[in-house]
């Protein structure tokens, strides 16, 4: 389960934002999980509350933004719709993913007092 | 305290980041390639489940290479070294990464084999993965190539199942092709699944029992190494 070295990872460079704006506490955590990244989303967030018991995100949320997967040509970019044969049916050209691989930590709401 | 009202609550202070969570191994891996690409090294990241025949492909490739190429192996196991001295009886240099709970190699992990081993006299180091087929496609480790060993046993539909891994994958090498009189089993199913995940989709068929098509492999990783090279020079 990898979901748990995710969000261990997210641990850490939240603390690392925390320290460095003087937050002694975390009230929200916001990242954005693409379908395709191989992250599952349920998983992330058993993994959150185990893993931020005596971190200062011991009461923060985690929010996950879901971005569902686009494959779209990459030519003429037009879609290609998930679970087709990815290549454009027009060009020929072999289909490039736009969206949908993120693992990404987008934001931090810091309580700062 | 919160400044706009003097409530005397804490003022919620929003920070904007928006980066990878896997920067860090990101950082790392790119950290391993340029050392593999300063001794124009080819690495490569060998993946696929537990018992598709990793071992046994690096077996055969080892045995048809022996006496012109340097192989090295780092492989992966949640425990035992059991991979790693099949691998070094068929005279591949190996070295054993145990990982304990951990179901992926990451970039981290290959840097510190990278420093108890000998490995800049190669001329193929394959990293050998743990043999599951989600959490390595996540983890760039510096290597050139992420090769995915798919067996003829498997089933027509794993890459659909795992599309994760298979969009990976530069190359799937279908292995155990020997057993295909005796299953039922389509490689036209096969390969129109791998054409739904894999962009730029390429599979060899490989039987490293009876050495079929490991002339296409030996092939294909003979023109990776010359690649190597010239983008070292």
């Amino acid at each position: 389960m990898h979901e748990y070295s995710i969000v261990q990872n997210l641990i850490s460079r939240v603390e690392e934002e925390a320290r460095r704006h003087d937050a002694a506490t975390v009230h929200r955590v916001r990242v954005r999980i693409g379908e395709l990244s191989g992250v599952e989303n349920d998983l992330l967030l058993s993994a959150w509350r185990i893993a931020r018991e005596h971190s200062t995100c011991a009461s923060a949320e985690l929010t996950i933004i879901p971005v569902p997967i686009e494959w779209i040509c990459s030519g003429c970019h037009q879609e290609i719709p998930v679970g087709e044969v990815l290549r454009c049916p027009d060009c020929q050209l072999p289909a490039r993913l736009a969206c949908g691989d993120e693992i990404h930590l987008d934001e931090i709401d810091l309580e700062v007092s | 305290m919160c400044e706009t009202c003097g409530c005397g609550d804490p003022e919620i202070v929003p920070v904007e980041v928006a980066e990878s969570l896997l920067r860090d191994n990101d950082r790392t891996a790119n950290h391993n390639r340029e050392h593999f690409l300063r001794d124009s090294l080819l690495a490569v990241n060998l993946m696929g489940s537990p018992g598709c025949g990793k071992t046994a492909l690096l077996e055969a490739t080892a045995q048809h290479l022996a006496g012109t190429w340097n192989i090295g192996a780092f492989s992966g196991d949640l425990a035992t070294d059991n991979d790693a001295r099949r691998l070094a009886a068929a005279g591949i240099q190996s070295h054993a990464i145990t990982t304990g709970s951990a179901c992926h190699l990451d970039a981290r992990l290959v840097h510190r084999a990278m420093h108890e081993t000998a490995w800049q006299n190669l001329d193929l180091l394959v990293v050998e993965n743990v043999g599951n087929l989600v959490c390595p496609a996540i983890y760039d480790l510096g290597q050139q190539v992420n090769i995915v060993a798919l067996a003829v046993t498997e089933g027509e539909d794993k890459p659909l199942k795992y599309p994760v891994m298979f969009r990976e994958a530069d190359l799937v090498v279908l292995t155990k092709v020997d057993l295909l009189p005796y299953l039922d089993v389509d490689v036209a199913a096969i390969e129109d699944a791998l054409a739904r995940t894999m962009p730029e989709p390429r599979m060899i068929r490989v039987s490293a029992k009876t050495g079929e098509g490991l002339d296409d492999w030996l092939g294909y990783l003979k023109k990776l190494r010359v690649a190597t090279e010239a983008v070292a020079a």
